[in-house]
Parts: structure tokens; C-alpha cells; sequence
């Protein structure tokens, strides 16, 4: 019992640090995993690695001017993202291109913008913090911040739930309805940056986007319904970051990648075991009903 | 008197400054079964489109009778089929109109999703994923959710494509009860024949109206050779049209602000 007390408790229970890293990175499960799913359904996937370098140059201006202060890096990082997701997304709307090279385009320029203002006075350990972040470094203002960008995202998900399924399903049929489809989507992208910018703090710009996909990915390969496919992205979330906590604490690993690793493992399992995974899908096959 | 659910006032439609639908006049009764026939690029699509309001007139007007409410069949759907849906979620988009984005679905609305479902032959197919369903399915699917929409003006784009025999059958019936039930319908059929069977108006359209009224007459030999011979290519360099009330007269020869004000507006990008 005192093995396992160790193992899996003591860590949090004996260290402030851990408590709050274990907190932190919970609420940001909560609130990114579900926006994670819809990326992944919108086939925009990686529009969020795109996003997560484009808050870059906000981030750093923000560092440039007031040093490693949270607030100013992530009103900078939330302006950045907010420029790129809505010039993006404009772009894709009212021109003949699509989103995904809009939104390489803009994050390209963006990330660019981003590494110039670092080099201009800092060194690459600067960079480095603000690509990977610290999730053992969480003070209150950060959890705070985590919180508000938490309930903001739950809140926008429950009202515009529909919406957005619908925009995801069928969104010419929408469009004969309701003049909500644009509107919600450029609510959906505005909720993708301010998950992101809420991460990086904890995860850094990279990592923060693992939280967001890995576990919706994963989520994918277990049920054939959205709302259930939120709930378990979020489970595998959690699960997630308090695997790599656990991992980083006793290993003595940074604990960005720690906590995105044990999303990546629970990823490689769905692949093989999810109910609509591979071995699932070869050894059940070979049974079929009659009708 | 009869009323008009839908009037055309001098309306073009089209993309990129070409006509698709060109200074269309008239008006669609209350009430009416409408089959909208034409060769491929007569601007069919387009006319749905364009009532619809997903498409912007570049000139003129569509007037819809005021409240009324739209439920519009699209030919290429953007459904997402991979999705991870139930039929019933598709289905329940129907009742968008009645609960809006925020309105609870009651018990009746479910009873009104499975009996919509049955009645275009889907009965207990709410549970199935929509990535299992075949073309017909799918088609018959969409039909529910058009059912469910409860609406006045029904536009249906080619409705039976990849839908079997008997279903085609099942679906005239369902459009017959909407008939009866003083709903205005426009169909879009390529079928001649079934549209002389089943459809009492007849619009043929080849860009310009070749003619619109009741279907025997609309459907004669000559007036479908005139709608075969129109031409469906655009034309580059085709001249800038001028209306015949257009009193520019002393301008004439270059394009003045007037002009480009009509036709220049850029629709966007062409839809298939």
C-alpha cells in the first residue's frame, strides 16, 4: 500500500508545484480535448499545430516588452491567433482557396514575424521556454487564467453545440436554415486559439496542441457518436496528465512531452484495441450476420 | 385570386458576370407542383440557389411571400458522410426552423423524427451510423429531414438520383401528400416522362424561360428543340448585356459605372 501511496499520490500530495501543475493541466484537458475533437472532425487537424505557431510572434512581443510576465504573453499570443484564425478563415470563406493553404499561408508569415522578434533580444533559451513551456511553474495568475479560458470554452461548446455540429455535418443545410454557419465558425477557430494560448504557459506552443489532438485522435477510435467522443477525449486527457506528471516526478523528465507522450501511448493502444480499431476490425470480421 | 409564393422579378443569376439564369420574370403559385427541367448548365441548380438565398442575385430580385419558411434538397450535398452521426442527428437537423440552435427536442419531436422516418420506408433506421447507409438510403434520409422541416416551399435538386424504382415511387407519393397539403413545391427531374406523369407545372429552362406553365403545353416537341439548341458554353467576350429600358443612350459606346454596378459583382467561386 505505501508502495503504491508513493508511486501514485505522495508526489501530489507532498508538493505545492504538483498540486498545481496537476490542476492546471486537468482544466486545460477540459476545455481543449472537446475543441480537439471538432478539429479533428473538421479535418483541421493540423490547423492547430498551424495556430500554435502563430501566437508565436504575439508571445514574443509580449516577452520583449515585459519580460516572462504571463499577461502581456498571452494577450499578445491571443492577438497573434486571433489574427491569423480570422484572416485565415476569411480568406478561405469569401475567396476561391481553401482553408488549408490560407492558413499556412498566414501562420507562415505569422511564425516568421514570431522567431525575428526573438532573435532580436534573446537568446535560444528564451525561445525554447516559450516553444515548450513549464507546467511545474504554474503560479495563480496562470491557473487563473487557465480557469477563466476553461469556463469560457465550455460555455461558447454548450451554446453553440448545435451549430457547430451541424456546420461540421452538413453546412449547405445550415446555410438554408441559419445565417449562424460563419459566425460559428469563426467562434470555433477564436475558442482553438485561446486553448492554445491557454496552454503554452504549461506546455509550451507545441505541446499545447498535443493536448488538444492526441486524445480526441485517440478518442476517435472508441465510439461512433460526438457527444460520447467528447467525454472520452476528455478522460484520456486527464488520464494523460496525470500519467506524465507522475512520469516526469519520478524520472526527472521535463513534463511537457511527459504528459503529451502518455496521450501519444493511449493513442498507439486505441489504434490497436479501440473498438473501431485495427484488431477489432480484422478479427471480427471474419463472423458475419445473416442479415 | 391566386396568390404567388415566390415572384422573379428580372432575375439573373450566375458567377463571375456570366448569366446562368438570365432575366428571369414570373411568379410560382401558392400551392403549386412545379417540375424545373432543362439540358445540363440551364441554370436549374442555379435557380434553386438563388431562391434559396445561398446564391446573390446579380441583378433583380426573388420576392418570397413573406414568412414563409424554405426547406431546400440540395443536388450535391456537402454532408459530411464521415461524420460520426446517427441517422436520427441528421434527420433532427430538420427541426432547426421549430427549436432554433438553443430549443430542447421534446418527446413529440422524436416521435416526429421516427415517423418521418417511416414514412420514406427508414423505419428503425435511427441508430445506424450515417458512413453505413447506401446512396438511396442516404437520399431517402434527406427526404425525412425535408419532412421534418415542416416547410411551405420545398425545393428538391434532383431528388431521385441513385434512388431504385420503387423508391422513386415512394417519393412522388410523399411529394403528391405535400401537393395536397397546399405546400409549394419546385422539383428538379431530368425524367420527362415522370415529370408528364406526375407534375402539373413544368418550367423549361435553357438560361432564358423557353417556356413555364402546364406541363403538356411547356413539354411540346418545339419548345423542347429550343431548349436543345441553346448553348451551353459561356462566351468570353460575349457583349455586356443592356437592358431594353436602359436609358444610357448617349454613353452608349463605353462601358459606363452604370453598367458595371449591374453585372460586375463576382459571385464567388463557381459551384458545381
Amino acid at each position: 500500500m505505501d508502495a503504491l501511496y508513493g508511486l501514485f499520490i505522495a508526489p501530489f500530495a507532498d508538493f505545492g508545484f504538483m498540486q498545481r501543475a496537476l490542476f492546471g493541466s486537468l482544466m486545460l484537458s477540459l476545455g481543449a480535448c472537446p475543441v480537439g475533437v471538432f478539429l479533428m472532425l473538421r479535418r483541421m487537424s493540423l490547423s492547430g499545430d498551424a495556430m500554435a505557431h502563430a501566437i508565436l510572434p504575439g508571445a514574443a512581443a509580449g516577452f520583449l516588452l515585459y519580460g516572462l510576465d504571463i499577461l502581456p504573453m498571452t494577450v499578445g499570443g491571443l492577438v497573434a491567433g486571433l489574427v491569423v484564425a480570422l484572416g485565415a478563415g476569411a480568406v478561405s470563406r469569401f475567396t476561391i482557396q481553401r482553408e488549408d493553404a490560407s492558413m499556412a499561408a498566414f501562420y507562415l508569415i505569422s511564425l516568421a514575424v514570431g522567431v525575428l522578434m526573438v532573435s532580436i533580444r534573446g537568446s535560444s533559451v528564451d525561445l525554447m521556454h516559450v516553444l515548450f513551456g513549464t507546467v511545474l511553474a504554474l503560479n495563480n495568475e496562470a491557473l487563473i487564467l487557465i480557469g477563466g479560458i476553461v469556463a469560457v470554452t465550455l460555455v461558447c461548446l454548450a451554446i453553440f453545440w448545435r451549430a457547430l455540429v451541424a456546420e461540421c455535418l452538413d453546412p449547405l443545410f445550415l446555410r438554408s436554415v441559419s445565417r449562424m454557419g460563419s459566425p460559428v465558425h469563426f467562434i470555433f477557430l477564436g475558442l482553438v486559439v485561446l486553448n492554445l494560448v491557454g496552454g503554452f504557459q504549461a506546455l509550451g506552443t507545441l505541446l499545447s496542441v498535443g493536448l488538444m489532438m492526441l486524445p480526441a485522435a485517440a478518442a476517435r477510435f472508441w465510439t461512433v457518436r460526438v457527444e460520447p467522443m467528447c467525454v472520452l477525449a476528455v478522460l484520456i486527457g486527464f488520464a494523460s496528465c496525470v500519467a506524465g506528471l507522475l512520469l516526469s516526478y519520478h524520472a526527472s523528465l521535463p513534463s511537457g512531452p511527459a504528459i503529451i507522450l502518455s496521450a501519444g501511448v493511449v493513442y498507439f493502444v486505441s489504434i490497436l484495441f479501440g473498438t473501431r480499431g485495427v484488431l477489432r476490425a480484422r478479427i471480427v470480421h471474419h463472423r458475419h450476420r445473416t442479415a | 385570386m391566386t396568390t404567388a409564393c415566390l415572384t422573379f422579378r428580372d432575375l439573373t443569376l450566375g458567377y463571375n458576370s456570366h448569366p446562368a439564369i438570365h432575366h428571369l420574370n414570373g411568379a410560382v403559385r401558392k400551392g403549386s407542383l412545379t417540375a424545373v427541367v432543362g439540358a445540363n448548365g440551364s441554370g436549374k441548380s442555379t435557380l434553386m440557389k438563388g431562391i434559396v438565398g445561398v446564391l446573390k442575385p446579380m441583378e433583380g430580385a426573388v420576392v418570397r411571400m413573406p414568412g414563409v419558411r424554405t426547406a431546400y434538397l440540395p443536388q450535391q450535398s456537402e454532408l459530411d458522410r464521415s461524420f460520426p452521426a446517427r441517422v436520427v442527428d441528421l434527420v433532427s437537423l430538420g427541426l432547426w426552423p421549430k427549436r432554433g440552435m438553443l430549443g430542447r427536442y421534446t418527446k413529440e419531436d422524436r416521435e416526429a423524427v421516427s415517423k418521418a422516418l417511416m414514412a420514406v420506408g427508414l423505419g428503425g433506421f435511427e441508430k445506424r451510423p450515417i458512413d453505413t447507409l447506401s446512396g438511396g438510403q442516404l437520399q431517402r434520409t434527406l427526404f425525412a429531414r425535408v419532412l421534418l422541416q415542416d416547410a411551405d416551399l420545398i425545393l428538391l435538386d434532383e431528388p431521385f438520383n441513385a434512388v431504385d424504382a420503387k423508391t422513386v415511387g415512394d417519393l412522388i407519393q410523399l411529394i403528391k401528400r405535400w401537393h395536397g397539403e397546399e405546400r409549394t413545391i419546385m422539383v428538379v427531374v431530368h425524367d420527362l416522362d415522370l415529370v408528364r406523369q406526375n407534375f402539373p407545372e413544368t418550367l423549361l429552362l435553357a438560361r432564358q424561360p423557353v417556356a413555364w406553365g402546364d406541363t403538356k403545353d411547356t413539354l411540346r416537341p418545339e419548345n423542347l428543340l429550343k431548349a436543345r439548341r441553346f448553348h451551353e458554353a459561356w462566351e468570353e467576350n460575349a457583349p455586356w448585356c443592356e437592358p431594353d429600358d436602359h436609358d444610357h443612350g448617349l454613353d452608349h459606346d463605353h462601358h459606363d459605372h452604370a453598367h458595371d454596378h449591374h453585372h460586375g459583382h463576382d459571385s464567388g467561386p463557381r459551384a458545381a
